[in-house]
């Protein structure tokens, strides 16, 4: 009797020590990364990276020019993908308790939520660059709105639903059109989650990489042209990191530090201000 | 008059009821056509490739770009061996992680410390690569490597998977990384699902002397196991589409060893690395179907894992 109550005691013991160990052994792995980063990326970000073009190997540069074409690739596509997420939300939210279609929608933008990067870059190049026949800033910026839209579903789903049933009919019994309901009331409600929805969509999108590799591909130069190559953080780090030059590899961790920082941030800033919201109602 | 210029309103709004209904029902749409037409534009793509090898493609381990031959035994290989290992070392410390913060986690720690981990989420997989090539890898290679082939490398069975030149890049490497990669996802399912156990059955078991462990093991994971697979299959899903972590790391060699010390590939990694520079429509058809595959495979594992997720809120509410 005694001996089984100490095995207990010592399983129970060991168990909850491996969970402490666990615990301490995802922290070791993101302190260490993040460490890393730092060391190496902070002596290389100096004033040049911000005002200089990506240099050829072997000589000192920035990234001016990458910095751009990410900002302008993920701002055109949260763009794209941010109308076509809320309304696609705002249907399952609303209107999807009936019919077929709601569910099996549902269940693919689930699946397409966590779907390979890659193959959507395969994608749009399929789709697209193939048919104008040359890389380009339109088709990153295509291929990253395809990884938007199910994040901002997910979201606009989930806050719709969060937003209580009294508000729509309150709204509906002073004889407000139900277009009207959810555009000024029921949206308005969910407002700072759907924003949430897409902090971290942005976020999602400009660490990507892979589905950039087929479609902006990279360009050394500074340029505003959607139409032609561009050059991106992402596959810059990619090129310069798998390249034998010191100068290269610096400016990589460099670059490594400026999109862990941001995403990072986003990441909290999200976070924040979803609960700011979560506690206000 | 009144009246009929009220009765126009209503049928004014009415038409942008509608309007608006059916602007959200084509967003709605957009989704499955998004996924017919990846599927469809991924198997024009490879149909080149399909006609010339047909299923022998999937059984093939050539990949002779000269020649024109191409086989996906290779890849797949790698892509399943690098996840399958991956979640072998995930899957207990997620459980460790999700068990820490829903049980023994002070109140005030549980926030940001499941804040934490979920940042490992957020760290775009580009920055996993560089770091594994430059930090990990070195370090795997003078320290581990080496103590792998003098103490594992010899004994009977196992030993053959750990033996060959500490190089750093291999398949074991890109295991390691993908699998701190994937324990965010996993461990934070198991938080969430490991939360919706009734308070009620948990008090009961302690209420009956059960320790902690006990009350995780006998309770809480039989009660919430489908939600625990489902987010499993989620990790899975993440692991098998990872690109560039691996690519920096794998070594990317068309070569199939039994040893995990060894450089090997994968599908998203021989993707990254070959398409932009294939040439001949052959090898670029190959290519595509390689991501094919790859959209398949993900996609059967991606379903079944929200088909258990899905299963287990059902229950859920029936409960309730």
């Amino acid at each position: 009797m005694f001996n089984l109550y100490n095995r207990r005691r010592i399983v129970n013991a060991i168990g909850l020590l491996v969970s402490i160990l666990a615990m301490s052994f995802g922290l070791f792995w993101l302190c260490w990364i993040l460490w890393t980063l730092f060391a190496h990326g902070l002596p290389s970000l100096t004033l040049d990276v911000f005002s200089q073009m990506t240099p050829p190997p072997g000589s000192a540069g920035g990234l001016l020019n990458a910095i751009w074409g990410s900002l302008m690739m993920t701002v055109l596509g949260t763009m794209i993908g941010t109308p076509i997420g809320i309304l696609a939300g705002t249907y399952l939210a609303e209107f999807g308790q009936r019919g077929w279609m709601a569910p099996i929608t549902r269940f693919i933008n689930d699946v397409l939520l966590s779907a390979p990067s890659i193959v959507i870059g395969l994608f749009v190049y399929e789709i697209y660059v193939v048919h104008v026949k040359h890389f380009s800033g339109w088709a990153g910026a295509l291929a990253l709105s395809i990884l938007v839209i199910p994040i901002v579903i997910r979201t606009t789903e989930n806050m719709l639903r969060l937003v209580p049933s009294t508000l729509r009919e309150a709204a509906a019994a002073l004889g407000a059109p139900q277009w009207k309901v959810i555009n000024f009331v029921t949206l308005r409600a969910a407002r700072a989650g759907i924003i949430t929805g897409v902090l971290l969509a942005v976020a999602r999108i400009s660490g990507e990489t892979a589905p950039l590799l087929f479609t902006a591909l990279n360009n050394q130069f500074w340029s505003n042209d959607m139409n032609n190559p561009m050059a991106n953080l992402p596959v810059v780090i990619f090129q310069f990191a798998m390249s034998p030059y010191e100068d290269w590899q610096n400016l990589a961790w460099a670059g490594a530090l400026l999109i862990t920082l941001s995403v990072l941030t986003l990441n909290i800033l999200a976070r924040v201000l979803f609960r700011q919201s979560a506690t206000s109602h | 008059m009144l009246i009929f210029s009220l009765e126009a309103r209503l049928k004014r709004q009415a038409a942008f009821d509608l309007l608006f209904r059916n602007l959200t029902r084509i967003s709605a749409f957009s989704v499955l056509l998004l996924l017919a037409a990846i599927i469809f534009s991924l198997v024009v793509g490879s149909l080149p490739a399909i006609n010339k090898f047909g299923f022998g493609f999937l059984t093939s381990m050539e990949w002779d770009p000269v020649n024109d031959n191409f086989g996906a035994l290779v890849p797949i290989i790698g892509t399943l061996v690098t996840s399958s290992i991956a979640l072998l070392i995930a899957i207990p410390v997620s459980f460790g992680i999700a068990l820490f913060l829903t049980e023994l986690s002070p109140r005030i720690l549980r926030r940001p410390l499941g804040i934490a981990i979920e940042l490992l989420a957020g760290i775009p997989s580009i920055i996993y690569g560089m770091w594994g090539l430059f930090v990990f890898a070195p370090l795997f290679a003078d320290h581990v490597e080496p103590w792998l082939n003098k103490n594992v490398g010899d004994m009977p069975y196992i030993g053959g998977f750990f033996v060959g030149p500490p190089m750093g890049i291999g398949v074991l490497t890109a295991s390691i990384i993908l699998s701190i990669m994937v324990i965010p996802f996993i461990s934070s399912v198991m938080r969430d699902v490991f939360d919706v156990v009734p308070t009620l059955l948990k008090e009961s078991a302690y209420g009956l002397g059960a320790t902690t462990w006990e009350v995780m093991w006998k309770v809480v994971l039989p009660y919430t196991k489908v939600g625990v697979a489902g987010g499993i299959m989620l990790g899975l899903g993440r692991a098998l589409g990872e690109t560039m972590a691996v690519t920096f790391v794998i070594g990317n060699a068309h070569e199939l060893s039994k040893s995990l010390l060894m450089p090997g590939n994968s599908i998203s990694s021989a993707l990254a690395n070959e398409f932009t520079e294939a040439v001949g429509e052959l090898y670029t058809s190959s290519l595509i179907e390689l991501g094919l595959i790859l959209f398949f495979i993900t996609f059967v594992v991606l379903s079944i894992a929200r088909y258990m997720l899905y299963k287990l809120g059902k229950r859920e509410g029936q409960a309730s």
